[in-house]
């Protein structure tokens, strides 16, 4: 089963929608309790860095999900606010973040409209099983202010173009890496999305996610 | 839409039924439409909340944006909305009664959640509209006296995250948008701003991205109202727009996905 982390401000009955319809078994999840026997996470996000972070702290998600996906290294996704809170500090209300993977989160400057809301092209920076079935630039569903600054480049797995050349996905590793996570939304982004959602599923435990009774 | 129904309307008046919102939805989906949007026009003026169930439908059918409108007056009416599955609120005459809504809305659910929707008239230039376009209220009905460029620019401050300009004289005329109101407000904020009310062919979507800085266009009569001649398929509008050097996502040749 995949659980979609659910802290109320986020989207995440759009990603179960998703998955569902992928014939994934997948549950929305918001205790340490329900996280406990997921084979694949999702956290997804809309809303701002500093409300999402409170919110993984009041629902008493931050060290259960560090144990499942830093020590257990299950398969992770984050999607949006879910990419940003990875890194150590956002420029969004001041506000530390997560810190599994180095670096920092800056706002676009104001050349652009603010927030981007639309569709733009990514180009992947090299191959992964999860962007199996796509070609090397696909166009996905964006809505930020703010963008991922790694660290080390070798985590950033595609750029966008927005005023800037931004890093819209991460991946911590060449190989057997657990972490991912996209600037953009998948479960908005067509078939495109669809299919690097079900890559994700396949990563996660494969076979085993179908949903038994449909 | 009305009950359930997907409705084309004339300047806001005379709808007349189409077919079931979640069927639209499905196929303009499957034809590889950027984004979706629905207003459920008849909430507010029947005082009713939205139709909750529709919106469901449809979210379960559609992996694009989703945009609902129509009835929606406070922050639990908001949730319920995103918690049916879609991702953008739209508010439009509620705003204009509470214009906190729209602060209330992006602090609890983040500004790119708010769509600030304004139906813009135009009207005689004056000191109280000095642009010449009146944001109107209530399914057209009702003069509010504010300056539609004035109103765009109080939504952006309070935290909407996109614009949607509704042309109020262009709707359902098919006469092309309205460039002049789009271009004024475009460029007055530096927020996304999406143009609606008017097209009734491909030139018409062109003629808004080259004259404007909408960022967005809206479009419905073109792809299913028996009203016009003929309508169009996403397919035949983005190449249009593709081969005039607009930056569309293209379309796709294989667009379904195997479950698992």
């Amino acid at each position: 089963m995949i659980g979609v982390i659910d802290y109320k401000a986020g989207n995440a009955p759009s990603v179960l929608n998703a998955l569902h319809y992928l014939n994934i078994e997948a549950r929305l999840v918001s205790t340490p309790e329900e996280l406990q026997p997921v084979k694949g996470l999702i956290l997804p996000g809309v809303g701002s860095a500093p409300e999402t972070m409170h919110s993984l702290y009041e629902l008493g998600l931050v060290g259960a999900l560090e144990r499942k996906v830093l020590q257990e290294k299950t398969p992770f996704l984050g999607i949006c606010i879910g990419m940003q809170i990875l890194f150590e500090h956002s420029e969004e209300g001041d506000t530390p973040c997560l810190g599994w993977l180095r670096g920092k989160v800056k706002r676009f400057d104001d050349s652009v409209r603010i927030p981007q809301i639309g569709w733009n092209e990514t180009t992947f920076s090299r191959d992964d099983p999860i962007l199996a079935g796509l070609s090397k630039k696909e166009f996905f569903y964006f809505v930020n202010s703010y963008y991922v600054v790694p660290e080390c480049s070798d985590v950033i797995l595609a750029t966008t173009h927005y005023g800037v050349e931004f890093c819209s996905m991460v991946a911590n590793g060449n190989i057997n890496g657990n972490i991912y996570a996209t600037q953009f939304h998948a479960e908005k982004s067509g078939a495109v999305g669809l299919q690097l959602l079900k890559n994700f599923a396949l990563i996660a435990g494969g076979d085993q996610l179908r949903l038994q009774s449909v | 839409m009305r009950n359930g129904i997907v409705t084309k309307a004339r300047q806001f008046q005379n709808n007349i039924d189409i077919d079931r919102a979640e069927n639209i939805a499905n196929r303009v989906y499957s034809e590889q439409i950027d984004e979706i949007i629905f207003y459920d026009i008849t909430a507010s003026a029947e005082k009713r909340k939205i139709d909750i169930e529709t919106v469901k439908k449809v979210a379960s059918l559609v992996f694009v944006p989703f945009t609902v409108g129509g009835g929606i007056k406070t922050l639990d009416d908001m949730y319920e909305v995103l918690k049916a599955g879609a991702e953008k609120i739209s508010i439009d005459s509620m705003a204009v009664r509470n214009p906190n809504l729209i602060r209330e809305g992006a602090q609890a659910f983040g500004r790119q959640c708010i769509v600030l929707s304004m139906q813009v008239k135009r009207v005689p230039k004056s000191a109280r509209i000095p642009s010449g376009y009146e944001i109107m209220i209530d399914g057209a009905r009702v003069a509010t006296g504010l300056d539609a460029v004035e109103w765009a620019k109080r939504g952006e401050e309070l935290g909407a995250g996109e614009i949607c300009v509704n042309s109020i004289d262009r709707d359902g005329t098919h006469a092309g948008y309205d460039i002049e109101i789009t271009s004024l407000i475009s460029d007055s904020v530096n927020v996304p701003v999406i143009a609606s009310g008017g097209a009734g062919c491909p030139q018409h979507v062109l003629e808004v991205f080259q004259k404007t800085g909408a960022s967005a266009a809206i479009i419905s009569s073109m792809l299913y109202s028996p009203l016009l001649k003929r309508n169009y398929s996403v397919y035949e509008i983005k190449k249009y727009l593709e081969a005039n050097n607009i930056p569309v996502r293209p379309w796709l040749e294989n667009y379904s996905v195997a479950p698992l």
